[in-house]
């Protein structure tokens, strides 16, 4: 089966771009990324609830997102400054993890209609350094591990 | 290797996952890695020997200060830890789309 998300990072530079298209009309794909209670629903996993603990969707805007585990301990925090707000098609901002060594990131993303119920979007992610982008990279590494972690976790609790 | 020290008993405590974060930023000497935490520095050590111990990280001697560093062999190359990222996306949009087409049906 095709992968519907591609990543396509070079190796030596310091920026990556993300792109997947969705059986939704770009609307949709948008408000997704507009509204907190949408976003929250599904930056979430069985691990880890988003929560916005500020956004304001709009030029100038900003926003500050947490993760907490099932016992409610913060996973990890996250803000960033929205640069451009352009309905259905474009939003510019910025996004850093907050108390980790891996700099502030760009993250421009549009929006593009392809039908009337379909539609792409195309991530552009710019890090401070090529570095900082591998190592970002790498951090799922450690994220998937915790998620095999958890799951293996979960069968265990059920054989008891 | 004591079986009892496999990557998932490593894994399981924060503290030692906040440790692989951090170490695979830089290599750090184990009191600049115990500065980041509250705890007492002889936990912080235990915690380094037992993520040496399943090697998922290694020591180097530099002068007399030893570092710590993330295993290269278990740090892959781009086009291979670009698979988790991938994947981890992946979900994510996956779940959007549901939630999406969800609300669609709702606000016919």
């Amino acid at each position: 089966m095709e992968q519907k998300t591609k990543i396509h990072a070079e190796d030596g530079k310091q920026d990556l771009f993300i792109t997947r298209e969705f059986d939704l009309p770009v609307e949709l794909l948008f408000k997704a990324h507009a509204e907190p209670d949408i976003l929250e629903q599904w930056m979430s996993n069985p691990y880890a609830t988003a929560k916005a603990l500020k956004f304001e969707g709009k030029k100038h805007g900003s926003y500050q997102l947490e993760s907490t585990d099932a016992q409610g301990k913060v996973v990890f925090r996250s803000n960033g400054v929205i640069h451009e707000f352009n309905l259905n098609k474009k939003i510019t901002r910025t996004f850093e993890l907050e108390n980790a060594p891996f700099g502030v990131q760009l993250e421009v993303y549009e929006f593009e209609p392809l039908t009337d119920n379909t539609s792409k979007l195309n991530m552009h992610v710019i890090y401070e350094t090529a570095a900082l982008r591998d190592q970002v990279l790498k951090l799922p590494f450690a994220q998937g591990l915790n998620m095999a972690h958890n799951r293996l976790q979960e069968v265990l609790l059920a054989l008891k | 290797m004591n079986l009892r020290r496999d990557v998932f008993q490593a894994i399981a405590d924060p503290t030692r996952r906040a440790i692989l974060l951090l170490v695979a930023s830089q290599a750090m000497t184990a009191g600049a890695i115990a500065s980041n935490f509250d705890t007492a520095r002889p936990t912080v050590s235990k915690h380094l020997q037992i993520l040496t111990e399943c090697d998922l990280l290694e020591q180097k001697q530099n002068g007399r200060e030893i570092y710590y560093h993330i295993n290269a062999k278990q740090m892959k190359e781009v086009a291979e830890f670009i698979e988790p990222f991938r994947k981890m996306w992946d979900e994510r949009f996956n779940k959007l789309e549901t939630i999406m087409k969800q609300y669609k049906q709702k606000n016919k």
